[in-house]
């Protein structure tokens, strides 16, 4: 039989963090903004089907960077868990913050429980009736949350993109500004200036959808060719 | 929330939320309970629903009166729901059940295209409701059936198409237009009078709520429209930009004008 070694917890969790901070690093980034038409949500992805974003309900999206069967088992639990509560309760009781701290406890129990934890970061966004209603949470490997302001980056590159963003973030922001500022930020450390709209994932939480846009659904995915005229007729 | 990590995904993965509900909260199924023996006391009953195609589309409308026994249980009751953006259904039959179904039905296609990222086609969609009106027998049989009536835009082959239900979830295909409810024989009659083929959407609508007119004339459990309380029927149009309720305004005219030129022949109906 062999013998278990005695490790200590500390460096058994570091050893986990460890694994699941690398196998991050080596995904793509996702940056979201809040920005005054809404909050855009950008992702460097070159698939058109494999999907970092994703909708979660009326005023909720999801985006997430690491391994992709990890945070879509995660992204379908969280549509499940929306889904149930909308339908026994009503729709208006689905929050982000319920939704975000659910997450928290499956990525916390994975975390110290399972044989190895996810490797995903995740962001939980929702639109509000203005912009200081917005809230934008961030999760992390271990079950960790955070209430962020503003902006969420993640990823490779997050420290680097994340200073590009927060130098140019202001709340005055409109759609396409996010866009753009999103496009610059993620071709950190690439020889070009900014993305080509065929190389990311976009995707926008609609600023009072019903008014403006005649739907309770706030999400809509952003195709090329829709990111190219919002780029082009702003400019 | 289901934990992901337990046991394999392949097993608890479903696009269906019924199909979910079914397995962790079975409780939550408008239909799934088993019933004490003994008659259900009277509970409001839902009425009359026209559907009809015309050019470039589909539109289902309904009356505004829910009965029970004798006794108007609701006057303002809306039977007539958007089920996504590409279809609409109508429901007639014990009301509280029918609701329950119809945000079940709901929320079954939302839930389908948020898990998948693509829309379900047309015929996927009457199956699925067809399932569930099957799930609803055993509450059939005690009386408290429910029949819908399905209506949606086919992207596919770009016509609208009519499907019509019974209580056992068969479905049936409809061409050209169809009715549910205790007032359908009535507003059945009107239907084949008035409506032509490619009608333009607006003479569809005024067809529509002049067939509900004629049911509510001659069935006391249909509504018909009620310039006191300004009540008019609830109409859907679906064509290839989605779905759109007809605004009250427009449907107060279209009523008026059905109104008075009855008035202005001066026989009886």
């Amino acid at each position: 039989m062999t013998q278990q070694f005695y490790v200590s917890p500390e460096q058994l969790m570091k050893d986990r963090a460890d694994f699941a901070r690398k196998g991050i690093a080596r995904g793509r980034s996702v940056v979201v903004i809040s920005c005054a038409d809404g909050i855009a949500l950008i992702a460097e992805n070159p698939s058109p089907s494999l999907h970092k974003i994703g909708e979660i309900y009326d005023k909720i999206a999801f985006a997430a960077v690491g391994k992709y069967n990890e945070f879509e088992s995660l992204r379908q639990a969280g549509v499940r868990y929306a889904d149930v509560r909308g339908y026994s309760y009503d729709r208006e009781d689905v929050t982000a913050r319920g939704l975000a701290s659910v997450y928290a406890q499956s990525l916390g129990a994975v975390f110290t429980a399972e044989q190895k934890p996810f490797e995903v970061e995740l962001a939980v966004a929702e639109v509000g009736f203005t912009q200081a209603q917005d809230h934008l949470y961030r999760l992390t490997f271990d079950g960790s949350i955070a209430d962020e302001n503003g902006f969420v980056v993640m990823g490779g590159l997050a420290d680097q993109i994340s200073d590009v963003v927060s130098g140019a973030w202001e709340s005055e922001l409109t759609l396409a500004g996010a866009m753009q500022l999103a496009l610059r930020a993620l071709a950190t450390n690439k020889d070009i200036d900014e993305l080509p709209a065929t190389a990311v994932e976009a995707a926008v939480l609609y600023r009072a959808s019903e008014s403006n846009r005649g739907s309770r659904r706030a999400f809509r995915r952003l195709l090329p060719d829709d990111m190219t005229r919002l780029l082009t007729e702003e400019s | 929330m289901q934990d992901p990590s337990t046991g394999p995904l392949a097993t608890q993965a479903t696009s269906s939320f019924t199909e979910h509900l079914q397995r962790s909260r079975p409780e939550l199924l408008p239909y799934n309970q088993s019933l004490p023996a003994g008659m259900v006391p009277a509970s409001p009953h839902a009425t009359t629903i026209v559907a009809m195609t015309y050019a470039g589309g589909v539109l289902m409308a309904g009356d505004r009166r829910a009965t029970m026994g004798n006794i108007i249980a609701s006057r303002h009751i809306e039977k007539v729901f958007p089920a996504d953006e590409y279809s609409v259904l109508g429901i007639a039959g014990t009301a509280g059940l029918a609701i329950d179904i119809t945000r079940l039905f709901q929320v079954e296609l939302e839930h389908y295209e948020k898990i998948e990222g693509t829309l379900l086609s047309l015929v996927g969609k009457a199956n699925r409701l067809g399932a569930m009106i099957r799930g609803n027998l055993p509450m059939a049989m005690q009386g408290m059936a429910v029949v819908p009536l399905f209506a949606g835009f086919d992207l596919g082959s770009g016509v609208g198409r009519l499907f019509s239900y019974d209580v056992t979830g068969g479905r049936y295909e409809e061409q050209e237009h169809h009715s549910v409810g205790s007032g359908s024989v009535f507003a059945r009659g009107a239907l084949k009078k008035l409506w032509k083929p490619n009608l333009p959407e607006e003479n569809a609508v005024a067809v529509a709520v002049e067939a509900l007119y004629d049911a509510a004339d001659d069935d006391s459990a249909t509504g018909g429209p009620d310039p006191v309380r300004q009540l008019w029927p609830v109409v859907y149009t679906v064509d290839r930009a989605g779905n759109r309720r007809v605004p009250e305004r427009e449907l107060a005219a279209i009523a008026g004008a059905i109104v008075e030129s009855r008035a202005a022949a001066g026989r009886e109906a």
